[in-house]
């Protein structure tokens, strides 16, 4: 099945909105729109169902805490994996802090962690934390701006002490989709943790966590039509049962006692407080959207996108666009970041165009919104020998004559911008 | 939408005729400022005389917004009491550029501000 934009677009309100601003949103990798689907659910939960999960036992009671455990198993299966290996987070940022913060204490304070330099932040910050806190090693390992991590890469930096490895399935930046099934297999014979940030790669393709041979998996919501505040941890119950609770409260325990505690089976053991209800029954109603398109489909449409992109690049030929990347799309997700510089003008400016220059302008010329700046991944964005760049990033609504709209935007804004 | 709701030409002027760029030798103060969402940087140097700024330059990597912003900046208090100058206003400056931003372009407009203010506050405090 090809995926029908048009008919896609029918079920997002806003484009109602983009349809009459002549918007032209391209910032799917930091948050995607939201289906009607996704907002009827929650707002059917609020109107109907709305009480405490685990425990009223009356009937919207435990009508809340059936919603809310289907949520859990539907999310769950949606990506190959039991419910009780779901942890439910805010997003995939609080799901790698809590892998950085329990993780050193099952393979001990002298172990290493070894990361990639395409990582976002939130794959790299919390490790460092961790480092200063509890005395691991962080070592960050190169890798080339248009081809996938590779086992190499790794061996590299391998030595006795290390104990975790964790990699993005798909770069938020350079877009490239790293093969990493294989080197999970090879991480878990020499008994290494595999941690593995989806955020960009559960939204946009099938993921199988059995198939990717990882231990811990992250990946938010809100980048897959699902509301924001809501997002998923993926351990095996192996993982999840060794590491120590992340936060204490209510939900999160057995019992409690004057001078201690026991802690609930997982998932709860890392879920305190109320959770956030509504988020993962609106999250359930994004995968049930997904699950109708079909994955694979979302993959293969990107794919084409991406596939198109490149090709009009060529096509369009601008002086001053540079972009980053892999070029083989079989590797390469709906991601497409770039630069606007002509060579050396001799003046101070010109031959240059910032890119909040490019995502302002594209937005004002053709209504194109894109992001600009470092993309939560300075070390990827220093390595590309920048301090910033601009990106569009696409999702299922969109088709071909967005990314028309955009190469028109980018030759308006190198006519009117470079010298 | 029409080109007058980008950038104006005089904004558009600053930006590739920026005055006052350039590092400036034995400055009294220098200040750096960075923009941590974006990596803009601007290096501000000032000569004072008399209570009054004698002289003011920057050297700046960063969007249109930001370096037109330090070029009118630069022009308009050059000349200025120290005084009077430090009682200009952020909704000063975003008044001058006559564009109206969001709160993350508000911050490349005032970037060159914030380090005239410091390097102020700095020549003061010497």
């Amino acid at each position: 099945m090809d995926i029908d934009v048009e008919e896609i677009r029918k079920h997002f309100p806003i484009f109602d909105r983009f349809r009459r601003d002549g918007i032209v949103y391209l910032d799917n990798a930091a948050t995607t729109q939201k289906p009607r689907e996704v907002v009827d659910a929650i707002t059917s939960f609020y109107y109907n169902s709305n009480s405490n999960v685990h425990r009223g036992v009356y009937r919207i009671g435990e009508e809340a805490t059936e919603l809310y455990n289907h949520s859990r198993e539907n999310i769950a299966s949606f990506i190959g994996a039991r419910s009780e290996e779901i942890v439910f987070v805010r997003n995939a940022t609080e799901a790698l802090n809590i892998a950085a913060n329990n993780l050193p204490d099952v393979v001990g304070r002298d172990s290493e962690v070894i990361i990639s330099r395409m990582e976002h932040h939130s794959n790299i910050v919390p490790w460092h934390i961790a480092s200063t806190r509890y005395g691991i090693r962080v070592k960050m390992m190169e890798n080339l701006p248009d081809r996938q991590i590779t086992w190499e890469d790794i061996e590299k930096n391998l030595t006795e002490k290390t104990r975790i490895v964790s990699l993005s399935q798909c770069s938020n930046i350079l877009g490239t989709i790293n093969d990493l099934s294989a080197i999970g297999k090879r991480l878990h014979e020499l008994g290494i943790i595999f941690v593995v940030d989806a955020a960009q790669s559960v939204p946009h393709m099938p993921v199988d966590v059995k198939k990717l041979n990882c231990d811990l998996l992250a990946f938010s919501g809100h980048k897959m039509l699902g509301p924001s505040g809501i997002g998923c941890l993926y351990g095996t119950s192996e993982i999840l049962e060794n590491m120590p609770p992340y936060m204490g409260g209510g939900e999160m325990i057995r019992e409690v006692y004057e001078n201690g505690f026991t802690t609930a089976d997982v998932p709860e053991k890392f879920e305190a407080g109320t959770p956030n209800i509504e988020g993962a029954i609106g999250l359930s109603a994004a995968v049930d959207f997904l699950k109708k398109i079909g994955m694979d489909n979302v993959r293969s449409h990107e794919k084409e996108l991406i596939k198109y992109t490149l090709e009009k690049e060529e096509e369009y030929a601008l002086e001053s666009l540079h972009s980053y990347g892999p070029r083989n799309p079989d590797i390469r997700a709906g991601i497409y970041t770039f630069q606007m510089k002509k060579g050396d003008s001799g003046k101070p400016f010109g031959n240059y165009v910032h890119p909040h220059d490019i995502s302002h302008l594209a937005d004002r010329i053709r209504g194109v919104e894109i992001r600009s700046g470092h993309h939560c991944a300075m070390p990827q964005t220093v390595a590309l020998g920048t301090y910033a760049t601009a990106r569009a990033s696409f999702y299922i609504y969109n088709g071909k004559e967005d990314v028309d709209t955009f190469f028109d935007a980018l030759k308006a804004i190198e006519k009117k911008m470079i010298a | 939408m029409t080109d007058d709701t980008i950038y104006s030409q005089i904004l558009d002027d600053h930006y590739r005729e920026p005055r006052n760029f350039g590092r400036m030798e034995d400055p009294d103060v220098q200040v750096t400022e960075t923009n941590p969402t974006c990596g803009d940087t601007i290096s501000l140097f000032i000569k004072v005389k008399d209570g009054n700024l004698a002289e003011i330059s920057y050297v700046a990597s960063g969007c249109l917004i930001s370096v037109a912003s330090a070029s009118i900046l630069s022009e308009k208090a050059t000349g200025s009491s120290l005084k009077e100058i430090r009682t200009m206003t952020k909704s000063d400056v975003l008044k001058n550029l006559g564009l109206k931003l969001g709160p993350a372009r508000e911050k490349c407009a005032l970037i060159s501000y914030d380090a005239l203010m410091k390097a102020i506050d700095r020549y003061n405090s010497s």
